[in-house]
């Protein structure tokens, strides 16, 4: 019974930080259409920036307000955002709209390349450590456990993130014009929606989620060369279980990985590497399409 | 470029003149000539299903098992030679591939890349965690031996690069026969128009695990010789999805109209690859990935649709 | 008498649209019958539940007392029945001579072959023949994007022809083809199918068209079918002067 609930909590640890690096890729391609194989650089260039960032609050004298570093870390990735999205979305992405699907992942792994040397060339190679922000918070005592506390801040940033997404969607003027245009692209444009600002906005929100990833993610681990390019796999596969475009299937998909990889560390630790995969396999042999999208047939 | 239109004898004049380079081109050359053209062999499969308009961005499982192939049976029964190697490669890629073949036929566009790629991050996984087999160091791969011939130095990589070659020339041959035949012909209309396939009454969903299964074998011969050339392999250099990247890459920056091109993108790679690592070897990736926005931009047929004009 | 089509009872619906309700037909072989009904009154619904796009949610249809129901469109074409498409589906990125190319090779009774040349000559001369004689030779070596309206819909039927079908369902031959062109496309593809005595089905919204060209005439409305008759017997029918020709207007429906 216990290992049942220790896997659960490693589960939902794990499945909200899946959650938070594969929203933006998600809803990206629902709107967009262009699944983004440089996500996972964004990913990466959010925790570089932290780890400069937090570095630089902590070398300034952030001691006497350490809670304040955490405002570095959305900051960080909110300039990764900003910087980013106008010349990846304007200057790129937007000739490819009407394209393949299959051209989107052949220049966003083009994307990717570039990406993945541009962050060697401003950061080096050498890894970067922010443990501050990681250690702060101090452990949590439960039964016989202990976890670190941050783990359960990254589990509240998961939901303060579906809230958000789900919010603003659902519930502001322009999320709803987002929504009309993942729905039918075509004929929001027809009622008149400027789907250049939507497309912008939406690859705006998708950079600034991956890189938020990479900002909590920071001082979990020793910021380093490639860490981006496990991320990206690990999210298409979140995605494609939750079905491609769907904010829900990536809140499922999240959880459903998360448990099964805890899970598998816990019982059989030899297929931790792959059980991402598996799953995914097993959940397109029975639904082609991933779990929250209705396969349609053409009109003939 | 009538010379190329004209099958048996671009073959010849391909063979005839990459033999030739063997008797120029030092050993460094040599050797990444074998690396680029062997990878180009896989590179080749993705092709064969590009041209029924599917991508796999998962070739590293073919890849990854024809060069385990060499690893394991180097390391267990010590078995090294290349004919015996190269025909079990042929056999455990081509078994893999009817098994997955009817499967992944099921899928398209994105669903058939990430899919594909799932199943090279399961062997990943695997061999990544099975020590037995090398875990992540993976195996060393002993020297090749010929029917009893067992070269060493210069004459070991003369004779792997000849093998090499003989081998690209009939495979790109076969396949220049396939892709012109009819069967080939159908997948390019199934690239097209498959609903207009199953009405006229051929099977798409056979037609693509044709396809799969060719590109498997494909990939399996192009991971044998890799691993014999380099006399290692390992999870993160043969399987790793980057690795399956960079063989689409090739794949694209070729086109699906021509096979000469395949190759000669594939020695591009390579080359670009040697001399960045050399001299700039924390920027390569940018000036590839560039290099590919440029030729998705510029030619989205690829390097082929300058030679063939029709489709340009 | 077995017929060369037979529908029992077939009803399809999607959601809360029913596309097809107790559509019950019985086919001779060798007749010309045509298909006429406002938009979305279920005549390509008829059509693709036919020719196994759609499966019907009951109901049996029969191809020459065979039961065909289940079957998916390769079946269906490998057992003789093939359909013409309202938007021609032909392969964008091959030649008209290559789609005709592909529609022998698929269509011939030995399999594709891996070896055989695709565009062998004498596969060549036969697909040109063919393409001769729907007149749209000289549009040979054009990629579809180049091919007037016309000219598809003639080459969307010529490939559907190359299977040797006993039974041809045609989806609007005339949609989208210039008025002077009509009767030159109708006259070409009805006369090559009569020398096969292929029996025929045709969508037409044109009622000159209907009159001159079928023995008889479904009128379809809201998924069912309110008349089957001889052509001047449906066209004077009071049912289908208001819901399918509007010569008399009306407002609510048959029931």
């Amino acid at each position: 019974m216990d290992l049942l609930l220790v896997i659960l909590v490693d589960g939902l640890i794990y499945g909200a930080w899946l959650f938070i690096v594969s929203v933006g890729l998600t809803l990206v391609f629902g709107v967009l259409g262009i699944l983004n194989l440089a996500h996972g650089s964004l990913y990466a260039m959010g925790a570089y920036m932290t780890a400069s960032a937090v570095g630089l609050y902590f070398g300034a004298g952030g001691d006497a307000v350490p809670l304040g570093s955490y405002a570095v870390m959305i900051l960080a990735a909110a300039v990764v955002a900003l910087l980013v999205t106008p010349v990846l979305e304007r200057g790129l992405l937007r000739h490819f709209y009407h394209r393949d699907e299959v051209i989107g992942v052949l220049v966003t792994y083009g994307v990717f390349l570039i990406l993945e040397d541009v962050i060697k060339l401003i950061w080096g190679v050498e890894p970067l450590f922010v443990y501050e922000p990681y250690d702060l918070l101090g452990l949590v005592e439960w039964g016989p456990l202990f976890y670190v506390a941050y783990d359960f801040l990254v589990i509240g940033a998961a939901i303060v993130v579906g809230l958000a997404v789900w919010a603003f969607l659902n519930k502001t003027r322009r999320g709803k014009v987002v929504l009309a245009v993942i729905h039918d692209r075509e004929m929001s444009q027809t009622m008149g929606v400027n789907v250049d600002r939507v497309f912008m906005l939406a690859f705006g929100a998708g950079v600034f989620l991956a890189a938020l990833g990479g900002a909590l993610t920071a001082p979990m681990i020793s910021v380093s060369p490639g860490i981006g390019v496990n991320v990206i796999i690990v999210a298409f596969a979140v995605i494609i279980i939750g079905g491609l475009g769907s904010i829900e299937g990536a809140a499922i998909g999240a959880v459903l990985v998360g448990i099964a990889r805890a899970a598998s560390v816990h019982l059989m630790p030899e297929i931790e590497l792959f059980i991402i995969y598996f799953v995914m396999a097993v959940v397109l042999v029975f639904r082609p399409e991933g779990l929250f999208v209705k396969t349609q047939t053409r009109k003939i | 470029m009538k010379i190329l239109a004209n099958t048996p004898l671009a073959a010849g004049l391909a063979l005839a003149g990459l033999i030739a380079l063997a008797f120029v081109l030092p050993d460094w050359a040599l050797f990444l000539l074998t690396i680029a053209l062997a990878k180009g062999l896989v590179s080749l499969g993705i092709i064969t299903q590009m041209r029924a308009g599917l991508v796999s961005f998962g070739q590293g499982l073919f890849f990854g098992l024809g060069a385990y192939v060499a690893g394991l049976m180097a390391h267990f029964t010590g078995v090294t030679d290349i004919f015996l190697l190269t025909v079990l490669a042929v056999l455990v890629t081509g078994i893999v591939g009817v098994v997955f073949g009817p499967l992944l036929s099921n899928y398209r566009g994105i669903f058939f890349a990430m899919l594909s790629l799932s199943l090279s991050m399961i062997l990943y996984g695997t061999l990544s965690k099975m020590t037995s087999l090398g875990g992540t160091d993976g195996l060393n791969v002993a020297a090749p031996t010929f029917v009893g011939y067992e070269p060493e130095a210069r004459a070991l990589s003369l004779s792997l690069y000849l093998y090499t070659v003989v081998i690209v020339v009939i495979a790109g041959t076969a396949m220049r026969i396939f892709f012109d035949s009819q069967q080939g012909m159908i997948s390019l209309a199934i690239r097209s128009n498959e609903l207009r396939v199953e009405y006229l009454g051929a099977s798409v969903r056979r037609a693509h695990t044709q396809n799969y299964i060719i590109s498997a074998i494909l990939g399996g011969m192009g991971g044998v010789i890799t691993a014999l050339a380099i006399g290692h392999v390992d999870p993160e250099s043969s399987i790793f999805w980057t690795i399956s990247g960079e063989f689409v890459f090739v794949a694209i920056l070729a086109g699906y109209l021509s096979i000469p091109s395949v190759f000669a993108a594939s020695i591009i790679l390579e080359l670009v690859r040697s001399f960045s690592n050399l001299y700039f070897p924390n920027t390569w990736q940018l000036a590839l990935g560039i290099f590919l926005l440029i030729v998705i931009l510029t030619l989205p047929n690829g390097l082929g649709s300058l030679v063939d004009r029709r489709r340009a | 008498m077995t017929f060369a089509l037979e529908t029992h009872g077939v009803h399809k619906s999607f959601g809360a649209v029913t596309a097809a309700a107790d559509i019950n037909v019985q086919v001779p072989e060798r007749a010309v019958w045509s298909l006429i009904g406002t938009n979305g009154a279920g005549k390509t619904t008829f059509v693709n539940l036919v020719t196994g796009y759609l499966d019907p949610d009951e109901g049996q249809i029969l191809f020459k007392g065979r039961d065909i129901t289940a079957l998916g469109p390769r079946e269906v074409t490998r057992a003789g029945i093939c359909r013409s498409f309202q938007i021609p589906q032909l392969c964008g990125e091959l030649t008209a001579l290559e789609n005709m190319l592909v529609s022998l090779a698929i269509s011939s009774p030995t399999p594709p072959s891996f070896f055989r040349r695709g565009r062998a000559a004498d596969a060549e001369d036969r697909a040109m023949e063919i393409l001769e004689r729907f007149k749209i030779a000289e549009y040979a070596p054009r990629l579809m994007a180049e091919l007037p309206a016309g000219v598809r819909k003639l080459l969307d039927i010529a490939m559907a022809m190359t299977g040797n079908p006993q039974v041809m369902l045609l989806d609007e031959p005339t949609s989208g083809v210039a008025a002077e062109e009509k009767y030159p496309i109708m006259d070409l593809v009805m006369e090559a199918l009569a020398a096969e005595n292929v029996t025929t089905l045709f969508v037409e919204h044109d009622m000159d068209v209907v009159t001159r060209y079928s023995e008889r005439v479904l009128a379809f409305y809201d998924g069912r079918i309110i008349a089957n008759d001889a052509p001047d017997e449906v066209l004077s029918d009071p049912q289908v002067q208001r819901y399918v020709t509007g010569t008399i207007p009306g407002r609510e429906g048959p029931n």
